[in-house]
């Protein structure tokens, strides 16, 4: 009997995104939800058949082709009842020219197309957090549940949300044009800081569920390079952006330990980092280096970049990195940024100038719902001997513990500082930078 | 042994929700593919059979009206078969309650194929 094979992973959720975007581009934005009833339509096509008769050995090209031919259909049915694309309002009219046009769009417009519903989705009237879910939810394939559970939000808030978003798109005359250089330049920020945000959700997450986080991080990551494929996108700081996500993404793996439990950066297995991915990010770090602009995204990455070139935790040169810190202050004085610049300088010059650096950040109460702030402080205090405070913060980060792997991580530093207990690793530590 | 056909029935609403989102479509996919490898390591299924076309015509009476139909938006309609062997309609029914499309709101009929044989 013959039995289907395996259907690449994720297969529908990236097809999803890319047929899309192309028939958005070829219906109009305005008629986004047609264009997402043709790709469900395709879905249900290919879920029938190649339940049966096994998938194809190209299923991409299948859903494509599939894809297109329900959306002839439609134009041949609603060509005069419905407005379309202005571009493409002349092809449309006729029979000669409609099955050329589509054609077209369908062979010619992919990447352009993937660009161009990114661009629209960072639509300005959109709040920050909108527009990431719009992306996720457009052009990553993700369902309403799964993006309402990558930002921990409820299905039926997230529905909502996005379907006025979805308005807002749809009344945009058309969708964001790449051919002109200074709406591209004016617009890629935000996009830029999108992904960065959409990464960031991925890799500092409070989602319990590892597994979700990693996709979210390769998400960003394919869309990035997205950009990278195109001339007026590939910027510097589009190249500064994937080194970032590629030397941070590098360090996935060792975030974890064989318990599932979180291991802060200094106590990572840094032969579990991955190589081909620092590689990269070190590669485009370098590309990042063309122009005179120098963004956040330049600093970060050559922190994360001076991390993943050190062999070791102690070996790391940390003067280098609270150097990058004050930069980076500068470019975007914040406090977390502030934050980071402590814990590195109390790598360097021990717990006590960190808790002194600590004190001394402005806006602190800002970062007092984040757990790994308390858990820092407690750290430092624990390794200057003073038990009881320790304790005092243990406790505190952990009650804003987000999540079980973070509540046992937590739980073990705070038997550490049980008076009765030999100093654990983590007390042993404080002298040995 | 006997053979019996199972029909894959649902709504056109069940047959959506179903597909839901790229990611649940992928995962009834997976599904299905699962069943249907288990019925054919188990020896139990005799032909994978074929899907069908949710829309077609009927036609019917001695004036043989054509019509369009089933009514695919309304109406429970068959999405495809297969040919399964069992000892009895018992155990055929006991093989049909594995079959995903039940997660989904949809109904297996099996029936027994009438053999020439007494």
């Amino acid at each position: 009997m013959d039995v289907p094979e395996d259907v690449p992973e994720h297969l529908f959720r990236h097809e999803a995104g890319r047929l899309v975007a192309i028939l958005a581009r070829l219906f109009g934005i305005h008629n986004l939800a047609l264009a997402e009833d043709v790709v469900q339509d395709a879905f249900c096509r290919a879920l029938e058949t190649w339940k049966f008769h096994g998938v194809p050995a190209n299923p991409s090209a299948w859903l494509m082709r599939t894809a297109k031919n329900r959306a002839l259909d439609v134009l041949r049915r609603e060509g005069t009842a419905r407005r379309f694309a202005p571009e493409l309002e002349r092809d449309l009219e006729s029979e000669w020219t409609l099955a050329p046009a589509v054609d077209e769009a369908f062979a010619a417009g992919l990447d352009d197309a993937q660009l161009r519903m990114m661009f629209s989705c960072i639509h300005p009237r959109l709040p920050e957090e909108t527009q990431v879910a719009l992306v996720l939810h457009l052009l990553c394939g993700f369902g309403i549940d799964e993006t309402a559970a990558a930002f921990l939000k409820g299905p039926a808030a997230m529905q909502k949300r996005i379907a006025r978003a979805k308005k807002t798109l749809a009344a945009s005359k058309r969708l964001f044009d790449l051919g002109g250089p200074a709406e591209v330049a004016a617009r890629l920020p935000a996009v830029l800081r999108a992904l960065y945000l959409l990464f960031n959700e991925g890799y500092h997450g409070a989602s319990p569920q590892a597994a979700v986080r990693a996709e979210l991080c390769e998400e960003a990551l394919r869309l990035v390079y997205l950009l990278l494929e195109h001339r007026l996108t590939a910027t510097p700081a589009a190249h500064a952006l994937a080194a970032l996500m590629n030397l941070h993404g590098a360090r996935l793996p060792g975030r974890l330990d064989a318990q599932g439990n979180l291991l802060v950066l200094v106590d990572q297995d840094r032969s579990r980092w991955d190589a081909a991915r620092i590689a990269e990010g070190l590669r485009q770090l370098e590309l990042s280096a063309a122009g005179a602009g120098l963004t956040a995204y330049h600093v970060e990455s050559a922190i994360a970049a001076v991390h993943a070139r050190a062999p070791s935790a102690g070996q790391t040169d940390w003067d280098e990195i609270v150097s990058l810190y004050d930069l980076l202050l500068r470019i975007e004085p914040s406090p977390v940024v502030a934050f980071n610049r402590a814990v590195a300088l109390a790598q360097r010059f021990g717990p006590a100038r960190g808790l002194e650096e600590i004190a001394r950040i402005k806006d602190r109460k800002r970062l007092e719902d984040y757990p790994f702030y308390y858990a820092a402080v407690a750290e430092f205090e624990l390794r200057l001997g003073r038990q009881a405070e320790a304790r005092g913060s243990f406790a505190e980060a952990l009650r804003l513990a987000r999540n079980p792997a973070e509540r046992r991580f937590l739980q073990e530093k705070m038997r550490s500082t049980r008076p009765f207990r030999s100093p654990g690793p983590a007390a042993a530590r404080g002298g040995s930078r | 042994m006997s053979e019996f056909a199972l029909l894959y029935r649902s709504t056109q609403e069940a047959h959506r929700e179903a597909m839901g989102s790229p990611e649940k479509a992928q995962q009834s996919m997976t599904r299905w593919r699962a069943w249907f490898k288990e019925m054919t390591d188990k020896g139990q299924l005799k032909s994978i059979g074929q899907p069908l076309e949710r829309v077609g015509s009927v036609v019917a009476g001695k004036k043989k009206t054509v019509t369009d139909g089933p009514y695919a938006e309304t109406k429970d309609v068959i999405g495809g078969f297969s040919i399964i062997e069992a000892r009895d309609l018992e155990q055929a029914s006991k093989i049909a309650s594995g079959c995903p499309i039940l997660e989904f709101g949809g109904s297996v009929e099996v029936r027994p194929v009438l053999q020439l044989g007494v």
